[in-house]
């Protein structure tokens, strides 16, 4: 079987988001841009799945701005075979919403029939947390999000999800979402002779208007703020004098 | 106007805190209407009428809706959406698996995280692992959203609202549940915990955690965890706070052998008291931390536990 994965170039982990003075929104201008931290745990799982005689072929796609065709090499040297880049802004700044990108994905996976996708369960940047399961309607397929464990058995795909409560174990026929939680695996480094050859591996390039999806956002940022800032307190010498502060301020 | 809310259903019962924060946020919207769907949920019909400032409560009993798989209840909501303009859920791991399809299904975006109802259109939101608040106006003719109930406070109670039966919508046979693995604890949940202690990857191990476990005891607070010590197996995946995790605010939260990362920070900032207690005094921790001890952990928790 084929197996998609949604992969969205976003802000680095390590780096704290600043917003702009004027308000606009948060600066990306020299910022360090990396694949959002759970898609790269999408990507291992798929190619996990090629690994193990499961699949036959990983296809990754990303929506976005053209810089996004970096992060698409950075799947492809993981083991990913295919890249589909879809140019769909041209500023660093603007971000496509969950809805536009799950149209435009159900338009690619229209062409390409894969029987799995495996996406992130939210992209770091928005922290949305949507797309898969607005892809999943779109497309009438059955979702598992929050994925901790993913067996592909028949026709089937069993997998545990991560809930407020614990664990959750559900089957969902395919094709199917999945979506892909912290601990479902620990992704791979990309080695140098594997960087070198993804550099030949095929990557398309198309836009949104190829696949007809209006990118127009239904959400206008009005504005973005800083939020409430906390300042540091003090730091107590002893246990003693930490339960006689709680105990001044009320909580014990 | 009027609001459509899917209540936080768990075996039969509401979890009343948060649905109770939820209605708070949205009844300025218009009169609220609470879903109460499962397979038992009369009981939890009974508790969502008595919330202040809910109008009507329907009770859609089915099997269908027993393990909340996305795909009956989003098929449920969208078959009653036509009477709302705001279709709203408290922002728990249910909900979040299921707004979104009820929002593409009605071909609109959806509004996850709201922290703040401005009006009828306009809402903020955190993005960035809380770094930045965004305000958004939504031009879609409904909105779909999740509430988080950590920036809200809840509705009292002494409602009296009608309670009537709902019918089930069509089976889009998707999906199927298997097995929950759900820990029992007497511990309060963690996020409606008046007091929360957390420990992370200092604590070194799942049999230390009793520690943490301990000192939660005394203080009567819920235990909560960092992401690295879940993964490394000293806690389990639901007491994760953070970015990611859970989001809690309470009166309290003690952060043991934490380092402070952003993503842990995005979990627990807006609690009204933060106490640290980490060896590594430059640890990021301090920087937000109303009182800090340095120190090792293991000399510090038990004494506190004790002289509390
Ligand atoms: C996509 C993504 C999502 C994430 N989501 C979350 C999330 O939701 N929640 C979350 O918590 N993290 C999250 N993280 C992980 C986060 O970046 C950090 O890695 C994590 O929070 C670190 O956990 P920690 O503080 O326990 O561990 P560390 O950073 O290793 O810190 C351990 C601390 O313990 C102290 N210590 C060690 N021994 C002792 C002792 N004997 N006594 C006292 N102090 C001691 C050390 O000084 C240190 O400060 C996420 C990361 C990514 C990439
Ligand atoms: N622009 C994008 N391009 C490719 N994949 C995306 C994009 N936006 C979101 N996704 C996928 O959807 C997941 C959830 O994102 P979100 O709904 O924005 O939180 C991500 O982890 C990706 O797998």
């Amino acid at each position: 079987m084929k197996v998609l994965v949604p992969v969205k170039r976003v802000i680095d982990y390590n780096v704290k988001a600043k917003v702009k003075a004027d308000g606009s929104g948060v600066d990306l201008a020299n910022v360090k841009m990396s694949m959002n931290p759970f898609d790269e745990i999408a990507v291992e799982e798929a190619i996990r799945l090629k690994e193990k005689g499961v699949a036959e072929e990983v296809v990754v796609v990303s929506i976005g701005v053209k810089q996004a065709a970096e992060t698409l090499r950075t799947a492809l040297a993981m083991g990913a075979d295919r890249a589909i880049l879809v140019v769909a802004a041209d500023d660093v700044h603007t971000d496509i919403e969950p809805l536009a990108v799950a149209k435009i994905l159900k338009a690619v996976i229209d062409e390409e029939q894969p029987k799995l996708v495996i996406a992130g369960k939210q992209a770091i940047d928005n922290d949305m947390n949507a797309t898969g399961q607005m892809l999943a309607a779109l497309l009438g397929w059955g979702q598992a999000t929050f994925a901790s464990k993913v067996e592909i058995e028949g026709e089937a795909a069993k997998v545990t999800r991560e809930v407020d409560g614990g664990l959750q174990t559900i089957e969902v026929k395919l094709p199917a979402i999945v979506t892909a939680d912290l601990r479902l695996n620990e992704p791979r480094y990309a080695s140098l002779p594997n960087i070198m050859k993804a550099k030949k591996k095929p990557l398309d390039e198309k836009t949104a208007a190829d696949y007809g999806v209006d990118v127009t956002p239904r959400l206008s940022v009005v504005k973005t703020a800083e939020p409430e800032g906390r300042k540091a307190g003090i730091k107590v010498g002893s246990v003693d004098e930490l339960v006689s502060k709680l105990k001044e301020a009320g909580v014990v | 106007m009027a609001v459509l809310l899917l209540g936080e259903v768990t075996n039969g019962a509401l979890s009343v805190d948060a649905t109770a924060k939820a209605v708070n946020a949205l009844k300025a919207l218009g009169d609220v209407t609470v879903l109460c769907a499962g397979s038992a949920a009369k009981a939890a019909g009974e508790a969502a009428a008595k919330i202040d400032g809910v109008a009507k409560v329907l009770v859609a009993e089915n099997d269908l809706y027993g393990h909340r798989l996305a795909e009956p209840t989003a098929a449920l909501l969208v078959s009653l959406a036509g009477d709302y303009d705001h279709i709203a859920a408290p922002a728990t791991t249910d909900a979040k698996n299921i707004m979104p399809r009820v929002a593409a299904l009605l071909d609109v975006m959806v509004i996850s995280d709201v922290s703040k109802v401005v009006d009828a259109d306009t809402f903020e939101r955190p993005v960035y692992a809380g770094n930045a608040i965004q305000t958004v106006k939504s031009s879609d003719p409904k909105k779909v959203m999740t509430i988080r109930t950590a920036s809200f406070d809840a509705a009292g109670q002494g409602g009296s609202a009608s309670v009537a039966d709902q019918a089930a919508a069509e089976d889009p046979g998707l999906s199927k549940w298997v097995a929950d693995e759900v820990a029992k604890s007497d511990r309060p949940e963690l996020t409606s915990a008046g007091r929360v202690v957390s420990g992370g990857r200092g604590v070194g191990s799942e049999e230390n955690f009793a520690i943490i476990e301990k000192l939660a005891d005394k203080l009567g607070a819920a235990v909560g965890a960092s992401r690295a010590a879940v993964d490394s197996g000293f806690a389990p995946n639901d007491w994760q706070v953070g970015q990611t995790g859970k989001i809690v605010a309470p009166e309290l939260y003690v952060a043991i052998g934490i380092s402070g990362a952003i993503q842990h920070l995005a979990g627990m900032k807006d609690s009204k008291v933060i106490v640290a207690i980490n060896k590594d005094e430059e640890a990021p921790i301090f920087q937000i931390a109303d009182y800090g001890l340095v120190g090792d952990l293991f000399q510090i928790v038990p004494e506190l536990t004790e002289k509390l």
